[in-house]
C-alpha cells in the first residue's frame, strides 16, 4: 500500500478584519490508494476547507500558513499556478456537491468530457469521443453514445451527477475529492452514487476523499473516518471503530445526536459537547407548570373555541388542490399539478402526527392548507371541530386558527431581519392584547424565550446575530406567544446540523409534554419521524399512501412504497452499534 | 465617498445660497443693467465683485447658479419622493396580491413606460398649467413641474418594488405572520414595506439626477419654471440665446454645475447600491 496523499500539521489561516481566523488547526491526513477517507464535521468544522487546501483553489482571503501537502511524494505547496492546474484535472479531481451547477448548461455533454479529456492526454479527437463514451459507460449511464449530445438540463440531478463524476475521471486521476456529492440529491439517488464511487475506488485503485456533514453517508462509503471539530480532527481510524466505539467526547455526541431508525428514545443523548451552545434546555430550567402558568393560560378568543375538547385536534377530510402550471383561456390547454389529492387524516389532541415523504410529495402543501395559507380546491379542514374554510372574519374560525401556529423549515428566511427579537416574540401578544401593559409584555417575551433555551438577553438583539438553531427556537418562542393548542413543524430541522437538530427535536418535545401540545411534523427523514411522533402518514404525488403508528410503520410496513423508503432509509446501525 | 462629499458640497452650497451668494438675484436694488453681460472676473472687461460674470438681466451668475441649483435640487427631491411613494405604494401591493390588481397596476406601468418621459412630463405640464386660472400660473408652476415630473417617474419605483415585495413575500417571516393572524395591513407595512426599501433608496438616487435632468430640460425647453425664477435649465436656455453673441458664460457655468451635480449623485447612487448589498460587504 503505498501512501497517495500525505497531510502534515497543515494550517488554514483566513484573514478578516477581526483578526485572523484558523479554519484548519493542526490537521495530519494520510491517504492510500484504493481507499475511501471520510472527513466529517458540522458546518464550519473546516472540513471544505482541507479539500480546496490540497488543490490549491482556497477562496481569496483564505491561505495554508503552515505544515506540507504531499502528493505521491511531491510536495504540492509552493506549486505555481501552471503547475497546479496540471495536477488538478490531471491527478486530482473533485466532485462538486451541486450538480445543477457543476455543468456547462450551454454545452452538450460530449463536448464538455471531450474537452476535458483532451486538455489532459494527447490523443485525437476520435480517440477522446470513444473514451468519452467509455467514461459515461463506467460511470453507468447506458446508450452512452447518444447521450453525449444531450445537454444538461435532459438529466436528472442524479444522472447530472455521474456525468460529474466521469468529468472528475476524464483525466486518469490518482486521487479523487468530493466535497458533499450527494447532499443535493434525493435519498434513493444519494445510494446509487455512493456506490458508484466506491465500486469506482476499487476497480481503479483510487483514493478518495469524501468530504460530509452526514454520517449515515460514511457508513455507506467510506473505509476510514476524521472527525473534525472546528478546525481541528480530534479522531481518526476505522469506520466501524468510529461509529461503534468513539472515543472523543466530541465524536460520541454527534454520534448519539444522529436520530436512530430502530428504535424510539425518550428523547436524545445530551449533545453539550459543542461549546456555548449547550442543551440548556433541559438542564437549568424549571419546568412549565400547565395550570398555572401564563402559556396555560387561554385568552377569552380562544376560550370560545375550547369547548368541544372531545373534538380532533385537526381533521382533514378530502382535501385537495391542483396549482396551476400554465394558464390558458381554454380549460384543456391549462396545465395543472395535482400537488394535494384527496388527502384525508385525523389527529387526535395531545398527539404527535408525522407526515413523511420525498421531495415533491405534497406534504408541505397540506401543511399549509391546513394552516390557511392556501386555499383548497375542495374538502374540509376542521381544527378542535370547527370548520376553518368558511368566512375568515367569522369570530369562530378566527378564535380556531388561533389555537394553531407554525414552524417553518428555513430558519434564515423566517425572521423579519429589521425588528429585533423581542418584536418578533411580542407581536403576537400585543396585537391579541394578551398582556396587561408593555412591562407585562417584555416579561412574557423573556419568559418565553427562556423556554425555548435562549435567555432573555436576547430580545435586544436582532435575528442576523444569532445562528440557525438559535433562530429555529425564537422561531419556536414565536409561535409560542399566541398560546397555541397545535403546532405544525414543517421540516423544523432539515436545515440544521445534526447536533443542533437534536436539541431543536429535545426542545420540541419537552414543549410538548409540558403543554400538552399537538404536534403535527412534516419531515422527509425518517429516523426523525420514528423519535418525534405517534402516528405517522406515508404521502407520495400528493396523495396518502399509508397511515400507521410508528411502531407499525417501521417494523412492518403495510404499502409498497412505505417499504421501498425505508429500506432506503441510511442506516447507521448496519455497522455502528 | 467622494461622491457623497461633492453630492454634500453641492446640497449645502444651494441651501445655504441666501448666506453663500455674494448678491440675491432675487433683490432688484442690487441689479443694475448696467452691469449687464461681464464676463468673468479673470477675463478682461471682468469685474472682481462678479466672480463668473453677469448675465443679460445683470444678476452675478455664480449667486444664481447657486439660487438656481438650489431650486433644481428641491424640485428634483420633490418629485422623487413623489415619484417615489406613488411607485413604491402600487408597486407593493401590486406584488403582494397579485392577479388582477397586479396586472392593471403592471399593464398601466407598461404603457407608460412605452411613452418617452421627458414627452409626458411635458404632456403633463401643459395640461396642468391650461388647467389652472392664469393669475395662479406664476405660483404653481414648481408644483406643476414637481407633478409632472413624480408622475412621469413612478413606473421604476413601482417595478423594482413590486419585484422586492414578490420575493419578500414569499418569505416565511410573512407566512408566519399570516399564520398569526395579522391583518393585511399590518403585514404590509410592518414586515413587507421595511424589506422592499433597499433596492428602492438606490434607484431614488439615481431617480434624483434623472429628476434634476428633467427639470432642466423642462425650463430649457420653456415649459417649466418662468424664466424670472433661476433654475439651472431656464440659466442655460438664456445663456444658449446669447451663445453665438460670445457670451459664453452665461450658459457653460450653469451647464457645467449641473454636470458636476448630476454626475455626483449618480455617484453616490452607485455606492450606495454597492453599500447596501450584503454579497459585496
Amino acid at each position: 500500500m503505498s501512501m497517495l496523499l500525505e497531510i502534515d500539521n497543515l494550517d488554514v489561516d483566513f484573514l478578516t478584519r477581526r483578526g485572523t481566523i484558523n479554519a484548519a488547526k493542526d490537521v495530519s491526513l494520510q491517504v492510500t490508494a484504493g481507499e475511501v477517507l471520510g472527513l466529517v464535521g458540522e458546518s464550519g468544522a473546516g472540513k471544505s476547507t482541507i479539500g480546496n487546501a490540497i488543490i490549491d483553489l482556497l477562496e481569496s482571503p483564505g491561505e495554508v500558513s503552515g505544515g506540507s501537502i504531499r502528493f505521491q511524494g511531491e510536495e504540492l505547496r509552493g506549486k505555481n499556478e501552471d503547475e497546479m492546474r496540471r495536477i488538478r484535472g490531471d491527478r486530482i479531481g473533485m466532485i462538486f456537491q451541486d450538480p445543477q451547477t457543476s455543468l456547462n448548461p450551454l454545452l452538450r455533454i460530449g463536448e464538455q468530457l471531450v474537452e476535458t479529456i483532451l486538455k489532459t492526454k494527447r490523443i485525437g479527437q476520435s480517440e477522446a469521443q470513444k473514451s468519452a463514451i467509455e467514461l459515461l459507460e463506467s460511470v453507468g449511464i447506458t446508450e452512452a453514445r447518444a447521450r453525449l449530445k444531450s445537454y444538461p438540463h435532459q438529466f436528472s440531478g442524479g444522472m447530472r451527477q455521474r456525468v460529474v463524476i466521469a468529468l472528475a475521471l476524464a483525466g486518469d486521476p490518482d486521487l479523487i475529492i468530493a466535497d458533499e456529492p450527494t447532499t443535493a440529491l434525493d435519498v434513493s439517488v444519494q445510494a446509487q452514487i455512493l456506490d458508484l464511487i466506491r465500486g469506482l475506488c476499487k476497480s481503479r485503485n483510487l483514493g478518495v476523499i469524501i468530504v460530509t456533514h452526514d454520517i449515515g453517508v460514511i457508513a455507506n462509503i467510506a473505509d476510514r473516518v476524521a472527525v473534525m471539530f472546528r478546525g481541528n480532527i480530534v479522531e481518526t481510524g476505522e469506520v466501524a471503530q468510529i461509529l461503534g466505539n468513539p472515543q472523543h467526547e466530541y465524536t460520541k455526541s454527534l454520534i448519539a445526536a444522529v436520530p436512530r431508525a430502530d428504535k424510539r428514545l425518550h428523547r436524545f443523548a445530551s449533545v453539550d459537547y459543542i461549546d456555548g451552545t449547550g442543551d440548556q434546555s433541559s438542564a437549568g430550567l424549571q419546568r412549565i407548570d400547565i395550570n398555572t402558568h401564563w402559556l396555560g393560560k387561554k385568552s377569552q378568543l380562544q376560550l370560545t373555541a375550547a369547548q368541544s375538547s372531545e373534538a380532533s385536534a385537526i381533521e382533514v377530510k378530502d382535501l385537495s388542490l391542483a396549482f396551476k402550471l400554465q394558464g390558458a383561456i381554454l380549460k384543456r390547454n391549462r396545465r395543472m399539478l395535482q400537488a394535494v389529492d384527496k388527502v384525508s387524516f385525523a389527529i387526535a389532541q395531545g398527539e404527535a402526527f408525522g407526515l413523511v415523504g420525498e421531495s415533491g410529495s405534497g406534504k408541505s402543501t397540506v401543511a399549509r392548507l391546513i394552516a390557511g395559507l392556501h386555499k383548497p380546491d375542495s374538502g374540509s379542514v376542521e381544527i378542535i371541530g370547527q370548520n376553518v374554510l368558511g368566512n375568515q372574519k367569522d369570530p369562530l374560525v378566527k378564535a380556531a386558527r388561533l389555537n394553531l401556529q407554525m414552524i417553518f423549515q428555513d430558519p434564515y428566511s423566517s425572521l423579519n431581519g429589521r425588528l429585533r427579537v423581542l418584536d418578533i416574540v411580542a407581536e403576537p401578544i400585543r396585537f391579541y392584547k394578551q398582556s396587561d401593559n408593555e412591562k407585562h409584555t417584555r416579561q412574557l417575551v423573556h419568559d418565553l424565550l427562556d423556554h425555548v433555551g435562549l435567555g432573555g438577553s436576547a430580545a435586544l438583539r436582532y435575528p442576523h446575530e444569532f445562528s440557525g438553531g438559535q433562530r429555529q427556537r425564537i422561531s419556536i418562542a414565536r409561535a409560542l406567544a399566541s398560546r397555541p393548542r397545535i403546532l405544525i413543524c414543517d421540516e423544523p430541522t432539515s436545515a440544521l446540523d445534526v447536533s443542533i437538530q437534536a436539541q431543536i427535536l429535545n426542545l420540541l418535545k419537552d414543549l410538548q409534554d409540558e403543554l400538552g401540545l399537538t404536534l403535527l411534523f412534516i419531515s422527509h427523514d425518517l429516523p426523525v419521524i420514528r423519535q418525534m411522533c405517534d402516528r405517522v402518514a406515508v404521502m407520495r404525488n400528493g396523495a396518502i399512501c399509508e397511515i400507521a403508528t410508528t411502531e407499525d410503520l417501521f417494523n412492518s410496513p403495510q404499502h409498497e412504497y412505505s417499504q421501498h423508503l425505508l429500506e432506503l432509509m441510511p442506516r447507521m446501525d448496519v455497522i455502528g452499534g | 465617498m467622494i461622491a457623497a462629499f461633492i453630492t454634500v458640497v453641492c446640497i449645502l452650497a444651494t441651501m445655504f445660497a441666501p448666506w453663500i451668494a455674494p448678491f440675491d438675484p432675487f433683490d432688484p436694488a442690487q441689479i443694475s443693467l448696467w452691469d449687464g453681460k461681464l464676463p468673468p472676473s479673470w477675463v478682461e472687461g471682468g469685474q472682481p465683485q462678479y466672480l463668473l460674470g453677469t448675465d443679460n438681466q445683470g444678476r452675478d451668475m455664480l449667486s444664481t447658479i447657486l439660487y438656481g441649483g438650489r431650486l433644481s435640487i428641491l424640485v428634483g427631491l420633490a418629485a422623487v419622493c413623489m415619484g417615489m411613494v406613488l411607485g413604491v405604494t402600487l408597486g407593493v401591493l401590486s406584488g403582494y396580491f397579485g392577479g388582477l390588481t397586479d396586472t392593471i397596476i403592471m399593464r398601466i406601468a407598461d404603457i407608460q413606460l412605452t411613452i418617452p418621459g421627458i414627452l409626458l412630463a411635458i404632456l403633463i405640464n401643459g395640461i396642468g398649467r391650461t388647467v389652472l386660472p392664469l393669475d395662479m400660473r406664476e405660483d404653481f408652476a414648481i408644483f406643476v413641474v414637481i407633478f409632472a415630473i413624480g408622475l412621469s417617474d413612478w413606473p421604476q419605483f413601482a417595478r423594482v418594488a413590486r419585484g422586492a415585495t414578490l420575493v419578500e413575500s414569499q418569505k416565511e417571516y410573512v407566512q408566519a405572520a399570516k399564520v398569526i393572524g395579522l391583518p393585511q395591513r399590518l403585514i404590509i407595512l410592518r414586515h413587507v414595506l421595511p424589506n422592499t426599501l433597499r433596492p428602492v433608496l438606490v434607484i431614488a438616487t439615481i431617480g434624483l439626477a434623472l429628476a434634476v435632468i428633467a427639470e432642466a430640460t423642462l425650463s430649457f425647453l420653456g415649459q417649466g419654471i418662468p424664466p424670472t425664477t433661476p433654475s439651472l435649465g431656464t440659466l442655460i436656455r438664456v445663456g444658449n440665446e446669447y451663445l453665438f453673441s460670445g457670451l459664453w458664460w452665461i450658459t457653460l457655468f450653469p451647464a457645467i454645475a449641473l454636470v458636476v451635480l448630476v454626475f455626483a449623485v449618480n455617484l453616490l447612487g452607485d455606492w450606495m447600491r454597492d453599500a447596501l448589498n450584503p454579497k459585496l460587504r
